[in-house]
């Protein structure tokens, strides 16, 4: 499967996987992170409802330092 | 004097300070600065996550969300939409809907006040409350005030710049001009601008680069604690007139 996360390619994550699968691939710490699919914001409770798709657009965004 | 609280969109803050997490030398620092400040709001970024590396440290193991209010900010976006979108995220991340929002533009970091205000529209109608960095035009602030905010934070000189209060009779200005809590943000240099920012009648101040980027952080942070009470303690209890010229402290009469 290919998806573009983060704005980098990733060309072969395995195919059929849900938002709950791919967090757990990319070995990412769930706290305080969202996810944003397509430009629609994922809530956590359907990480494990929402399947991905060939060629989706994922951002996966943090808290760091700022003003 | 323990009553007199900032009240920001029906939530209660002990401290008028509220400081940054950016260019601190590294998050460990900045938790302990946090300490030294006494504020129990932080201004935060929301950046993508580093997906090669996930095990990279994190604000949120240094400085307890849970503890201290998590403030998102939308700094680095240039366009409304581009503000609206990040903190759909940061809302879904953190679980607040209290938010600073800033529209900059690239004339030396500038809000862009056209762009501040329709994105103030779009948060508020989808349930955000939005303190709002600004220039410190009262009348703009105004139109910021009736779009709905939750406080109004004009800056007191470019951000960065440590240049500090620059324009005080707009600051002054803004405060008479609007009647949400006004918080003075970026451009502080030391402690006493932001004491004279408090004397002035503001609300609140937020610092960032004057505390992080000092010889010794965490001493400017407790500078900047007992700054902001000294500022409003004295608005509180209200300044002499200034006079044009002496008038003695002690009585003229029964001189030996």
């Amino acid at each position: 499967m290919f998806l573009v996360i983060n704005g980098k390619d990733y060309a072969d994550l395995p195919d059929g996987m849900s938002v709950a699968e791919l967090v757990t691939h990319l070995g990412l710490p769930e706290k305080k992170m969202a996810i944003e699919l397509n430009r629609a914001v994922i809530s956590k409770s359907a990480y494990d409802n929402v399947m991905l798709r060939d060629n989706d657009k994922l951002e996966i965004i943090h808290f760091i330092g700022g003003g | 004097m323990d009553d007199d609280k900032l009240i920001i969109a029906g939530r209660e803050f002990s401290s008028r300070l509220i400081i940054g997490t950016g260019k601190y030398k590294d998050y460990a620092e900045n938790a302990a600065a946090l300490t030294a400040s006494g504020a129990d709001m932080v201004t935060v970024a929301v950046r993508r996550v580093n997906i090669n590396n996930p095990n990279e440290p994190m604000l949120v193991d240094f400085i307890n969300p849970n503890e201290t209010m998590f403030l998102p900010n939308t700094a680095g976006c240039f366009t409304g939409d581009d503000a609206v979108r990040t903190l759909r995220l940061a809302r879904e991340a953190g679980g607040w809907s209290l938010v600073k929002l800033e529209v900059l533009s690239n004339v030396h970091l500038y809000p862009d006040m056209e762009e501040t205000l329709k994105s103030l529209k779009l948060l508020v109608a989808d349930g955000f409350d939005v303190m709002v960095y600004c220039t410190d035009d009262p009348v703009y602030c105004q139109k910021l005030e009736e779009a709905g905010a939750a406080a109004i934070m004009p800056l007191a000189a470019p951000i960065g710049s440590g240049l500090g209060l620059l324009n005080p009779t707009n600051i002054r200005l803004v405060k008479e001009a609007v009647k949400l809590p006004v918080i003075v943000d970026a451009g502080l240099g030391t402690a006493s601008e932001a004491a004279a920012a408090m004397e002035l009648g503001c609300d609140g101040i937020i610092a960032n680069t004057a505390i992080a980027g000092a010889d010794d952080p965490i001493r400017m942070a407790h500078a900047f604690k007992h700054a902001v009470i000294a500022g409003r303690q004295a608005y509180l209890a209200g300044r002499i007139k200034p006079k044009t010229y002496a008038v003695p402290s002690s009585p003229l009469t029964g001189l030996i």
